[in-house]
């Protein structure tokens, strides 16, 4: 009971992830009606704003000690970062901070990327089929890794939580479990805690402004509201840089959980869509519910019981299909996903 | 009856494709000379580097490359001659090989054994390389060997740990001088023994593809040899980025160890998970937790940051050894570069020597004489010790460094300790040991 209970809670984790994500994708997809391959590459242009913010912190004064050397036997180069040199304490308690701090940098970095990709490049093909916008933005996707992987390089770059979130909490004794029976790491609390937080808030932005009610009359009826003498467009064009910023602060505080590589937007993207379609293209209820559903099923579908279980009856790799397995039988009992409405990609 | 009816146009068609397909053999051979595939006949002679540019090794692969280029230098006589002044063996002389100026193409594996086997197609094909090397997966050197094999170059494989490679995939034409899971398994269990005791409970977590599967079977093996046992082992697909859902399960296993069968970004992850769950500092059955790394690399390493300390490993080598060729070999490597070589930098161009030195005491690039040099060839002053080079399945057989994560790291390289350096005579087995399977060395193929 316990395993499976820790499971379901590393589920409700994982599939914040994949649900602050999705709800980005899904924004995009309502408001622009833009199939966005390159969403992925956002949540990793987030990750490394973490990274630029924390080498931008690391900058370094180098000093020579002569009483070291280095691996040639050379003087050692000693480099301490000159935000402690001049704060001390402070500096340092800066560069552990360095993760949550970066969301300051990456809102506004990210909702600019976001609108100069919208207003670039993507603008130009709202017109066009989705196989077309599909091929642009994955084209788009794989420029950005690249030129990611070249400042950067291909090798993980981790990132550590503060000092005060590096452990793990003991759920299980605070509901009358054995002592380690339910543990689970501070950070991915954090995570889960701050994915839901986003989510909330995207949901009363939407719902609770005068910004938010026009772009929802403006996801129902588009041509209505520019007819009232409304500018939709620039509303949406905001919308797409909001969504950036949405997978932006999602890939920052993903960075303590995997060190953030090139790649890791597109290790998300797949799994992201198939949380869109399963939850209803351009659903954003939708994406949030799918989001937690898979990463939860994902979560049981690893337990060594699990996939004995089903490797007893063929299916020894249940834990690398069962997200594609949910999403085949929902879409066949429920073509239009689990909160689909009519008429999205459907003419 | 048959209705069979052939035109003008079809006949002119069908013949275009019998003329093309009877000339085939002879443009794929278009550069043979000599009896053997590509045989140069100019003054230099060509090396393909098969390494990945792109895909999660690509830095990796980048040190790869600084160390054959390095090589290059020094068979042409430039820099310091790095471990040729080291090398046992006297006959490289800095004049290229057999006199001839080496030069080289590249290619891009991806880390995909399609595209592996495609850019070492085109160098041997297009190019006119005498020798392919490289790689830094498993299955890439596995289907890159094969491919060699059937084309008649020789393979000098780079970062490749599965037992398959030397064992049940082994090609008469490929050579390993990277160590592999066998040997890992053999060196790590003894020091795994001293260090947590012989009554330990493990849960593996592996990577699902033939490095993963062998590495489990021989660490599994070597400690439950030392009275260990083994309470699971998960595989994981190797796609996985987030191990949580692998990782969580331990907790309540009743194991006290946790081998991570992972290399590459899965170790990074897997390693960072295990910790941020609080394993190593749990107690489990009236001991502390611990967690086992088999195959250690210190570019790898640095991805998984503080994670990595007091964590034993094993590995091929270190720079920070300090026999002769090792030394020589980090100062000619870290004053071209400003850092010290990783392990896959050093076995790539031991086996760029090592070619070298066959084809000078064969006196031949035929493959079947560089075969027959390689098979049993006796050396030292590369950087591992005293090396042999077996016959029955091309693989090296030498000392293995059993390694732990730096507790206080003086730099970002200094991130591993060596704890102990195990003698060959401890990692050696029989070619035909089960676990190497059931493969066929086969006889060299020239090409022709």
């Amino acid at each position: 009971m316990d395993a499976i209970l820790l499971q379901i809670i590393n589920g409700l984790d994982k599939g914040s992830a994949y649900a602050l994500i999705a709800l980005g994708l899904t924004l995009i997809f309502g408001t622009l009606g833009v199939v966005n391959f390159a969403h992925g590459a956002l949540f990793m242009l987030g990750a490394f704003c973490a990274v630029t913010f924390s080498k931008i912190l690391s900058i370094s004064q180098v000093v020579i000690d002569p009483t070291r050397t280095d691996f040639l036997g050379n003087p050692l180069k000693v480099n301490t970062p000159y935000v402690e040199v001049w704060f001390g304490d402070f500096g340092t308690a800066l560069l552990d901070w360095s993760v949550p701090l970066s969301i300051l940098m990456a809102i506004p970095v990210m909702i600019l990327i976001g609108i100069i990709m919208e207003r670039g490049l993507i603008k130009h093909f709202y017109n066009r089929p989705h196989a077309d916008q599909i091929l642009v933005t994955f084209g788009l996707a794989i420029v950005i890794q690249e030129i990611v992987k070249a400042f950067f390089g291909a090798n993980p770059i981790p990132q550590a939580a503060p000092d005060a979130f590096i452990g793990s909490l003991d759920l299980g004794v605070m509901v009358g479990f054995a002592e380690n029976a339910i543990i689970y790491p501070y950070w991915r609390l954090i995570y889960f805690a701050f994915s839901a937080l986003i989510i909330a808030g995207v949901f009363a932005f939407l719902r609770f402004t005068t910004f938010g009610m026009v772009v929802r009359a403006g996801m129902a009826d588009r041509e209505t509201v520019g007819l009232l003498g409304i500018n939709i467009d620039r509303r949406f064009t905001i919308m797409f840089g909001v969504a950036a910023a949405v997978a932006g602060l999602a890939g920052v505080m993903y960075t303590p959980i995997n060190p953030p590589n090139y790649h890791m937007g597109m290790d998300f993207l797949v799994l992201s869509f198939v949380v869109v379609v399963v939850g209803g293209m351009g659903s954003l209820p939708g994406a949030v519910l799918a989001g937690f559903l898979l990463g939860v099923l994902e979560s049981l579908a690893s337990m060594p019981e699990i996939k004995n279980l089903f490797g007893a009856i063929g299916l020894p790799a249940i834990d690398q299909i069962i997200i594609y397995l949910v999403a085949v039988i929902v879409l066949l009992v429920r073509p239009r996903g689990l909160l689909g409405k009519a008429g999205m990609m459907e003419e | 009856m048959s209705n069979f009816q052939m035109n003008r146009r079809g006949l002119l068609k069908t013949g275009a494709v019998m003329g093309a397909g009877m000339a085939m053999p002879t443009i794929l051979t278009a550069g043979s000379h000599g009896g053997y595939v590509n045989a140069p006949t100019g003054s230099t002679v060509t090396l393909g580097f098969n390494v990945p540019q792109s895909g999660p090794y690509a830095d990796e692969g980048a040190d790869e490359l600084r160390a054959y280029l390095l090589a290059v230098k020094h068979l042409n006589g430039e820099g310091d001659g790095g471990m040729m002044n080291t090398f046992s063996s006297k006959e490289l002389k800095g004049n290229g090989i057999l006199g001839r100026e080496v030069v080289y193409v590249t290619g891009d594996t991806q880390t995909k054994s399609d595209a592996a086997r495609a850019s070492a197609q085109s160098m041997i094909q297009k190019d006119g390389a005498v020798m392919i090397t490289g790689g830094s997966s498993s299955g890439v050197a596995v289907a890159v060997q094969a491919l060699c094999q059937e084309a008649g170059i020789i393979f000098m494989a780079g970062l490749t740990h599965s037992n398959d490679t030397t064992g049940k995939d082994k090609k008469a034409n490929g050579f390993r001088h990277f160590f592999n899971s066998y040997m890992s398994g053999a060196a790590l269990a003894p020091v795994l023994e001293n260090a947590y005791g012989n009554d330990r409970v493990a849960y593996h977590l592996t990577a699902d593809y033939n490095w993963g599967w062998t590495t489990q079977e021989s660490v599994q093996a070597a400690t439950e040899a030392k009275g260990w046992t083994t309470v699971a082992n998960v595989l994981t697909p190797l796609t996985a980025t987030d191990f949580s859902s692998y990782i969580a399960p331990v907790l309540n296993s009743g194991a006290d160890v946790l081998v991570l069968n992972h290399y590459g970004g899965n170790m990074i992850n897997s390693l960072t998970s295990a910790v941020q769950f609080g394993l190593r500092d749990k107690l489990v059955n009236d001991k502390n937790f611990e967690i086992v790394v088999p195959l250690y690399s210190r570019l790898m390493a640095r991805g998984a940051g503080a994670n990595v300390k007091g964590i034993y490993g094993s590995t091929n080598w270190h720079w920070s050894l300090q026999d002769d060729g090792s030394k020589a070999f980090v100062k000619s490597f870290g004053e071209e570069y400003g850092f010290p070589p990783s392990q896959a930098a050093h076995t790539v161009y031991c086996q760029t020597l090592l070619y070298a030195d066959a084809c000078e005491r064969a006196g031949t690039h035929n493959p079947c004489g560089v075969v027959e040099a390689l098979e049993g060839f006796d050396f030292d002053g590369l950087g591992n010790g005293p090396t042999h080079y077996r016959a029955g399945d091309h693989q090296c057989f030498k000392d293995v460094l059993v390694v732990r994560g730096k507790e206080n790291p003086t730099s970002e390289f200094d991130l591993l300790e060596i704890v102990e350096v195990t003698p060959r005579a401890q990692v050696e087995y029989p070619v035909d040991h089960p676990m190497m399977g059931d493969g066929n060395l086969g006889t060299c193929n020239p090409g022709t």
